[in-house]
């Protein structure tokens, strides 16, 4: 029997089903996510590749570049060491309230980034609880790189954690349990046995958060205080080029933003192709 | 087991430091101007407006992500085809990139210049600053929540029952509907809910295509924004509890959902 | 040769490590990024020539009363140049970073650049527009942004509000019953200038701006000339942005004396070109003079005269519960 003929198995979907089905999820994911990405670079080059990048070399440009890969250098590094913790905390223990632990580590995915900027604005602010008292000290929180930061840290709090702790979950405790019997201390069996066996999930978490880290807007805007050239991110420097008239300035720099994503993209898959197995089974964010 | 007092310290520490503390300072603000006050400032015709927007566009844009990110799942995991990896590659997208740079993108190209906003135009929808351009942002920034959640499910789907239907007779229609569908419904579901709660709280993406018209087009989140500007901390801050509130709500119904579905399993 | 050369690099360095680096903080409201630009330029190379030091003057932009926030939670500012006195006595009020009288420390109300508000509507006027009335005709839509976080808002809100209850057989009744038929044809209120500029210009969003002078001259040249026109209505206000050292924080960083220069520097004669260059009317009479094409000549109301100054007008018009809260009801 030649495969042309062959029946159809019965799971199978009719060849007219298939096409339709594919061309709707391709159709769709064209109009609602390339389109969008092709506009980024279309208008990015709509003055031509110099001014482009002459856009990229502006000193403002220059230095919210740098700001967005200082910021995301600090808050990403905080929250894997959070994430581990709290991944080795959760899965290799039982204790009271541990699911409203988890529950807890979940809540930032789910606050608004605009809340999570407020809420330091409220802490912080010159008016807040604290602010006159760091005023008398000499620091500035708020409106500068600190602020930034801990805005920063708090949209991104989870992304490492929920990586972590279904893997670890799934692997169990017994290799670390052989480990300390044998005489093994915590760390050498945190370094020895549990780091070897969740590298690949842990590199996939920073790399989720390190994407969220230097794109965040909404928060990053409430606390920046927008001083050009010092405490405007890459995104919030996006958003001035696009208030000022200069349109493909501000697609300049978004294309940056948006080859980051790719390359993000890329590494990500790659880890998923090559490692699926030692990444969690189940992605969600 | 070593480590526990340590790790729980740690996870403790910067969870209160970092979140339940600065949680609590939003939690307590409003209530200085008293409930009364507190009510008033939430049941603005503005404000509720602005809620009725952010959640009301963001239910929309998880029905729509539904049904169209099962579709994909579905086109991804059931078939074969050249590229399938890099499109399911590139269903993060939204993820990767940062809400503002989608926000100026969507916002050029629904614009009434764009090049969907113009065909668009000539038959009179507009999308760009009206309600359907904040729904347009928040399908974008839902549907890899929903693929992402189905895919694994719908992978280690057993085709045997699908099999059995078939041989009793059942169209592909009818298997699809009586065996498949039932034991997708907790996922999806799961999917759909994180696809919705991110979008009633999304910003960045949504304030450039939005037009910000107060009553029409104002999201919840910009309406702390400009309370915060109005000098109006207590407003700003009780649009942030109703918020807060809601997606503890939500969080806590995810959760038993997700038991649910692992329990149905 | 080459070693020579080196040497001297060296040497300049050294020198201009004598030299101190000092910077400024300048938190202004959204139409004045174009002046501030072209003034911090101008005064950092004045100010190098003057002491060696180099000054670099850092901005940051928002519309005024969302400006006047960030300063009063603690944005660091040396200097403040805001769209109006009150979002400065909101400082003063609010954090007590400045005396009450700040306004009395510098020349002219503190203020060294004038503007006004002008409509800016599409090329060939189709709806005809020439005056407040023709605002609020069936079928028109205006833009203006949210006089509650806006300066030029209020001074909108406020020119709209002279012409109504000052024109014959006008009263505060019936300006009120105006501003509200005003605000019931803006469809759209942004947080700043520079939002309504852009929701009019890029977004072709309404058929009249209310904007300020300078903002709709630039938006004129923006745009190549040829989308939009200027219409000037028969009165405006006389609007006076304002400018402040904000003392706790100049004396804190040590800045006082250049804070003060900066701003005393705005009214110079090199600075007066440059203002009106970037279309705010100067004070100088000459240079007004010589800039008279682009600032034609019309009857300007001042905020004491109509409004018995800010304080009241605020208190009155844009506080929680005032006339802009009772007459503004949104998605109506």
């Amino acid at each position: 029997m030649t495969p042309m003929l062959r029946p159809r198995a019965p799971t199978d979907d009719h060849p007219l089903t298939k096409l339709v089905l594919s061309l709707v999820a391709v159709g769709f994911i064209a109009l609602f996510l390339l389109m969008p990405l092709v506009t980024v670079f279309w208008e990015a080059l709509a003055q031509g590749m110099d001014s482009a990048i002459a856009a990229l070399r502006e000193p403002d440009a220059l230095s919210a570049i740098q700001l967005s890969f200082t910021v995301a250098a600090i808050a990403v590094p905080c929250n894997a060491l959070f994430g581990l913790a709290a991944a080795w905390c959760v899965t290799k223990f039982d204790f009271i309230g541990k699911n409203l632990l988890v529950t807890l580590i979940d809540i930032p995915f789910s606050v608004s980034p605009v809340v999570s900027g407020l809420v330091y604005m409220l802490i912080f602010g010159l008016q807040g609880w604290l602010g006159q008292d760091l005023r008398d000290h000499g620091i500035k929180i708020v409106f500068a790189l600190p602020g930034i930061v801990l805005a920063t840290i708090f949209v991104t709090f989870p992304f490492v954690a929920r990586e972590l702790i279904p893997l670890m979950s799934e692997q169990g405790r017994d290799e670390e349990e052989a480990a300390v019997s044998l005489g093994a201390s915590g760390w050498s069996t945190l370094r020895r046995v549990t780091l070897p066996n969740i590298k690949w999930a842990l590199l996939y978490g920073v790399l989720l958060c390190n994407a969220r880290a230097m794109g965040e807007f909404g928060a990053v805007s409430v606390v920046s205080g927008h001083i050009r050239g010092l405490t405007d991110t890459m995104p919030l420097h996006v958003e001035v080029l696009y208030n000022d008239y200069q349109y493909a300035a501000a697609f300049a720099v978004a294309a940056l933003l948006a080859l980051l994503a790719l390359v993000t993209l890329g590494i990500k898959s790659l880890l998923e192709w090559q490692f699926a197995g030692e990444i969690a089974a189940t992605h969600s964010h | 087991m070593p480590g526990f007092g340590f790790s729980l310290g740690v996870t403790l520490f910067y969870l209160s430091a970092l979140v339940l503390i600065p949680l609590a300072a939003l939690i307590i603000r409003p209530w200085e101007m008293g409930f009364d006050g507190f009510w008033a400032a939430v049941t603005t015709p503005r404000v509720l407006a602005a809620l009725k927007l952010s959640f009301g566009a963001a239910a929309i844009a998880a029905a729509i992500n539904s049904v169209f990110g099962l579709i994909v799942a579905w086109v991804l995991v059931r078939y074969r085809f050249p590229g399938r990896k890099f499109i399911d590659a590139f269903v993060d997208l939204p993820f990767a990139l940062p809400t503002a740079v989608a926000g100026i993108a969507l916002s050029a190209l629904y614009a009434p210049n764009g090049w969907i906003g113009a065909p668009l135009a000539k038959l009179g929808i507009k999308v760009a600053f009206t309600p359907t351009g904040v729904l347009v942002a928040l399908i974008f920034i839902g549907l890899p929540f929903v693929v992402r959640t189905l895919e694994p499910v719908l992978a280690d789907l057993s085709r045997d029952a699908e099999e059995a239907a078939a041989t009793l007779g059942a169209t592909r229609l009818q298997s699809f509907r009586r065996v498949i569908l039932p034991s997708l419904l907790p996922t999806l579901l799961t999917g759909t809910a994180m696809a919705f709660a991110r979008g009633v709280g999304e910003y960045g993406s949504v304030i450039f295509i939005a037009g910000n018209l107060p009553g029409v087009s104002e999201i919840a989140p910009l309406m702390i924004i400009i309370k915060l500007q109005e000098y109006d901390y207590a407003g700003a801050a009780a649009i942030g509890v109703v918020m807060l509130g809601a997606s503890f709500v939500f969080l806590f119904a995810l959760n038993a959902l997700q038991a649910w579905s692992a329990s149905r399993r | 040769m080459r070693k020579l050369a080196i040497f001297a690099a060296a040497l300049s360095l050294c020198g201009a490590a004598h030299a101190a680096d000092v910077s400024l903080l300048n938190v202004s409201y959204d139409p004045t990024r174009e002046l501030y630009k072209d003034i911090n330029a101008a005064f950092a190379a004045q100010w190098k020539q003057k002491t060696g030091d180099t000054l670099t003057v850092n901005m940051s932009h928002n519309g005024s009363g969302a400006s006047s926030r960030a300063v009063i939670d603690g944005l660091d500012a040396d200097v403040v140049t805001l769209a109006l006195a009150y979002d400065i006595d909101a400082i003063a009020d609010k954090a007590k970073l400045l005396p009450s009288n700040w306004q009395k420390r510098l020349p002219q109300n503190s203020t060294p650049y004038t503007s006004t508000v002008v409509f800016l509507v599409r090329k060939g006027n189709p709806w005809h527009i020439k005056d407040w009335p023709d605002l609020v005709r069936p079928g028109v839509h205006v833009v203006t942004p949210n006089p509650k976080t806006s300066g030029g808002a209020r001074w909108s809100y406020l020119a709209a509000w002279a012409y109504a209850e000052k024109k014959p057989g006008g009263s505060w009744e019936k300006a009120k019953q105006f501003i509200a038929e005003l605000y019931r044809h803006v469809p759209v209120l942004d947080t700043g200038a520079r939002g309504s500029t852009t929701t009019f210009a890029q977004r072709g969003i309404g058929d009249v701006l209310l904007s300020w002078e300078n903002e709709a001259h630039l938006a004129l040249k923006e745009a190549g000339g040829d989308k939009f026109e200027i219409v000037y209505p028969s009165n405006s206000i006389l609007a006076e942005p304002p400018v402040a050292v904000v003392d706790k924080n100049a004396d804190r960083h040590g800045t006082r004396k250049v804070a003060e220069a900066y701003l005393q520097f705005l009214y110079s004669k090199e600075a007066q070109e440059i203002e009106a260059k970037d279309f705010y009317r100067p004070r100088d009479k000459d240079i007004l003079a010589a800039h008279a094409r682009d600032f034609p000549n019309i009857p300007l109301y001042s905020i004491d005269d109509v409004f018995g100054g800010w304080t009241k007008a605020q208190q009155v018009h844009f506080s929680d519960g005032g006339v802009f809260d009772q007459i503004y009801k949104p998605g109506q």
